[in-house]
């Protein structure tokens, strides 16, 4: 009796029934742009999210050209503070924050509660349509001649002093803020209205749960970068001093309200990495989360503990330091909701067969890669090391380990797992584990070196540098090289597996899950009959037991 | 056979749409009216709560720059007309009160009645608009309006011109964003005027129209705040 | 307070008519009306300290619950629309208080 493993769960053939799904229902360019479908609108997004990850990825690349060497030798100052700008402003208003919601959380999460689609299908559109003229900003401001602030837009460089696009930027920023409010208050509406009959809180997976705790963020978080915005862009054009110590106004009231939303948009990138963490261990250690109602409930105190600590941002900005204690200690609690997914994670993963399919890689080096990420973000919440390190490639580093390490690992775990469901092909494993080993090895050669040149004294945001941390920096240029194949191969051989995959059948990793219920593509309508759920999430001790019994049959 | 990679208890609803009939408002993505009421007015409650600290986040600068600052917000209050402020929260309240009106006959299927509620509603808002606007040009008109136009210079205490500047553009900034709400309100109102005069409304259909009044009170209930901090400081 | 709890799951059921009566929207209306003329009325005395704001505010504050309780009919509404609006509040408490608690102890620096 060895224990079951993926390659022999039984592949469906699909019915003559099954054979329309969402993909062919209908044909033409208009069909996908008038869309109500939450899966082709997902689609939409997936191409939306490629091209800005491609742009904000130039934008690195240049930087890391530039940073070879220790003279500002290829770019000047000002170009160089624009490449890290609109890297910046990209990857995080137009690739991250839209990335696993807008794709994975509009693909999987209706099938996810046997409903036939987002609550409100027409706003789920607008949604995409108001992200896009967002990124029409983005793309018209690249166009011509950038931006220099920094993706923070600090005052009063921003309002009285930059000359380059401040006012249509923050104006895009404005714009794809309410594309991923409507985004998020559709996903809870259809969380708390759509689930299918039976299916009660603590039999959703645990994907829901973080979407949901993620939602109440972005929700709650974002109509205060709105009204920053707008009082930034009032400041800008009437030239008034709301933030301008000169005219009386306060930058620090400035960068509160600023991060007031930006800290939480730290955890709006992370809860959904973290959400499609728990589905990918879950399926490929074929066993239950281990504390489901922990890590449950964990999303939602990292949802609320995460409006607690912005200021960890502002300590050398001249706050009060009665006031930075306070959000010192704050900052050091978000770490314990944190911990308990991954111990939780990786208890599940204790004495499993453990399946080192392509996702299951990812989610390695997402855990591995998160932990560094939070234990140096604990460094740099504490006061005395914050003081030393701030604005250094430390800083860099530490939150390049969250959102790179962490959500676009989470974020490409989620693509491999789910790419069956969305196209009704496999793509190469073989492939598929090279490029996810590259992007390990790249991502470490890229990001490690600048924890270490950072602790010794390298400032962020400079073209040049002194001629100590050449070497380092080598490595980190190489690394992000690496990287960028492993980047590029999943968009080859994804996309080649679209149209030559092998088909996939509509459970390839034998899961449980109502979205491995259905056939691969899904119909338009999810489900031919609506489901009625009586089981809990992740029962694979009965699916395994059932399957065996059909074996032996 | 092939339930087995379901689950083996997954179990199908026998008849999904066994509903004896189909209110012609009911979208197909939805199980029956009582669901898609649900739906939409938790949606517009959501929607309220995103608004509440859209706005929130402004008066939280507003009271920060107040405690920075009492004289020249105190002076600058001084230059808006409170009968005129006071005037207008008489009006907006009156709106909510025939927004509430329409709400309650859409509920019981009134047409005529929800139409004229909602007319007056438009009516009412407008006249709010229209007596912001006029201030505005007052303020315009005195060089009270902030940034280069801003000419206005205290007449015992010039040091506080520059606080008044400020207060201004809070002035300016909350109530343009309070009125630009207002104006979208109008445009959806006029939208819904047609609606409930074409009969859509009863009693089992009524959301679009209470959700329309939760927007048109939570704009009210930013007036409410904006009256004694802008007029009454 | 819950005239419609919230489900565990969507079980199906028609829509919620509570239908209030007229005269509650005008005695609300008249009792909003009360409660601008003593905004005003108080705004003209002068109570010192920041009484005024305090006092201006707390009326305020009535006057959005009323709207809030009755216009809005939260009072008949389903417990996910209370935690909703409160929640809303409480994130709004939340940026209040950790703002001020910068702003107010700026002062305690004495080096």
């Amino acid at each position: 009796m060895t224990s079951t493993t993926i390659d022999d769960a039984p592949f469906i053939e699909p019915s003559t029934r099954e054979r329309r799904n969402y993909i062919n229902d209908e044909y033409g360019v208009l069909s996908w742009l008038l869309t109500k479908d939450h899966k082709r609108i997902a689609l939409l997004y997936l191409f939306s999210v490629t091209t800005f990850f491609i742009v904000g990825g130039l934008f690195a690349f240049l930087m890391r050209l530039e940073l070879l060497t220790p003279e500002g030798d290829m770019f000047t100052s000002d170009t160089y503070n624009k490449f890290f700008t609109l890297h910046g402003i990209v990857m995080i208003f137009f690739f991250l924050i839209p990335a696993i919601p807008a794709v994975m959380g509009n693909f999987i999460l209706p099938i996810m509660l046997g409903a036939k689609d987002l609550a409100f299908p027409k706003l789920n559109l607008l949604s995409w349509y108001v992200y896009m003229v967002g990124g029409i900003f983005g793309v018209v401001v690249i166009i011509t001649g950038g931006v220099d602030t920094g993706w923070t837009f600090y005052t009063p460089f921003s309002t009285q002093y930059s000359n380059t696009k401040v006012f249509a930027t923050t104006l895009g920023a404005f714009i794809t803020g309410f594309s991923s409010i409507l985004t998020g208050l559709n996903f809870l509406v259809t969380i708390h209205r759509m689930r299918a009959p039976g299916l009660t809180w603590y039999r959703l997976p645990l994907f829901v749960w973080s979407i949901y705790a993620t939602s109440v963020v972005i929700l709650l978080a974002t109509p205060v970068l709105a009204i920053t915005l707008v009082l930034l862009m009032v400041e800008r054009v009437l030239q008034v001093g709301i933030f301008d110590p000169a005219l009386g106004g306060d930058p620090v009231l400035y960068q509160h309200m600023f991060w007031f939303y930006s800290h939480p948009a730290v955890y709006i990138m992370i809860l959904p990495g973290m959400a499609v963490i728990s589905e990918c261990v879950a399926a490929f250690t074929r066993k239950r989360i281990f504390g489901y109602k922990f890590v449950a409930y964990s999303s939602l105190a990292i949802a609320f503990l995460g409006f607690l600590v912005w200021a960890h941002h502002m300590f050398v900005a001249g706050i009060s330091v009665y006031a930075a204690l306070v959000f010192s200690f704050l900052t050091m609690l978000v770490a314990v909701p944190s911990a308990i997914k991954v111990f939780n994670w990786t208890s599940t993963m204790y004495k499993a067969s453990v399946s080192w399919q392509t996702p299951m890689l990812y989610v390695l080096g997402f855990i591995g890669l998160f932990t560094i990420g939070g234990v140096t973000g604990l460094f740099l919440g504490a006061l005395g090391v914050d003081v030393h390190v701030h604005d250094s490639y430390f800083v860099v580093a530490h939150f390049h380990y969250i959102m790179v390490g962490g959500t676009i690992m989470a974020y490409m775990a989620g693509l491999h797992y789910w790419w069956p469901k969305i196209t009704g092909r496999m793509y190469s494993e073989w492939w598929g584990r090279l490029s996810a080993l590259l992007v390990f090895v790249g991502f470490n050669l890229t990001f490690f070196p600048q924890f270490l040149v950072g602790y010794v004294g390298m400032p962020r945001r400079y073209h040049a540098y002194a001629p100590e941390f050449q070497v380092l920096n080598v490595l980190s240029t190489a690394g992000a090289t690496v990287l960028a194949v492993g980047y590029l191969l999943p968009m080859l051989y994804l996309s080649y597996s679209w149209k030559f995959g092998r088909k996939a059948g509509a459970n390839p990793w034998g899961a449980v899950g109502l979205e491995w219920a259905t056939t691969s593509p899904p119909p338009k309508e999810n489900f031919h009959d609506t489901p009625t759920v009586t089981w809990e999430a992740y029962d694979y001790p009965a699916f395994l037991k059932a399957m065996k019994e059909t074996q032996n049959v | 056979m092939s339930d087995v990679t379901l689950h083996p208890s997954a179990e199908h609803a026998a008849e999904p749409h066994g509903h004896g009939h189909h209110h012609p408002f009911l979208q197909h993505h939805f199980e029956d009216m009582g669901q898609q009421h649900e739906a939409s007015t938790l949606g517009m409650w959501f929607f309220v709560a995103q608004e509440i600290l859209f706005f929130g986040g402004i008066f939280c600068a507003y009271f920060i720059y107040r405690s920075m600052y009492p004289e020249a917000w105190a002076a600058g209050s001084k230059l808006q007309h409170w009968q005129v402020g006071a005037a207008n929260t008489i009006v907006l309240i009156g709106s909510s009160l025939t927004m509430a009106l329409a709400v309650w006959g859409a509920q019981g299927a009134r047409r005529k009645f929800t139409t004229l509620m909602l007319v007056l509603t438009l009516i009412l808002g407008g006249i709010f608009v229209g007596v912001k606007g006029y201030e505005y040009a007052e303020h315009i008109h005195h060089g009270q309006f902030p940034g280069s136009m801003f000419t206005f210079v205290h007449p015992d205490n010039p040091q506080l011109s520059n606080g008044i500047e400020l207060f201004m553009t809070f002035y300016f900034t909350m109530t343009g964003l309070h009125a630009l709400h207002m104006v979208i309100g109008a445009g959806l109102l006029l939208y819904f005027i047609r609606r409930a005069w074409r009969g859509d409304f009863g009693p089992e259909y009524y959301s679009p129209i209470e959700i329309m009044g939760l927007y048109w009170h939570f704009v009210d209930i930013v007036w409410i705040f904006l009256f004694p901090l802008l007029y009454l400081v | 307070m819950a005239h419609q709890p919230d489900h565990e799951t969507y079980t199906g059921h028609s829509a919620p008519h509570h239908q209030a009566p007229l005269g509650m929207y005008f005695a609300v209306f008249a009792a909003l009306m009360i409660l601008t003329v003593l905004t005003v009325w108080v705004s003209r005395i002068d109570l010192g300290h920041g009484m005024n704001t305090l006092v201006a505010m707390s009326i305020a504050i009535v006057k959005a619950l009323v709207v809030i309780l009755w216009f809005m009919h939260v009072i008949h509404s389903p417990r996910l629309t209370w935690i909703v609006v409160i929640s809303s509040f409480l994130w709004l408490a939340v940026m209040f208080v950790l703002f001020y608690s910068d702003y107010l102890t700026r002062a305690w620096n004495i080096y």
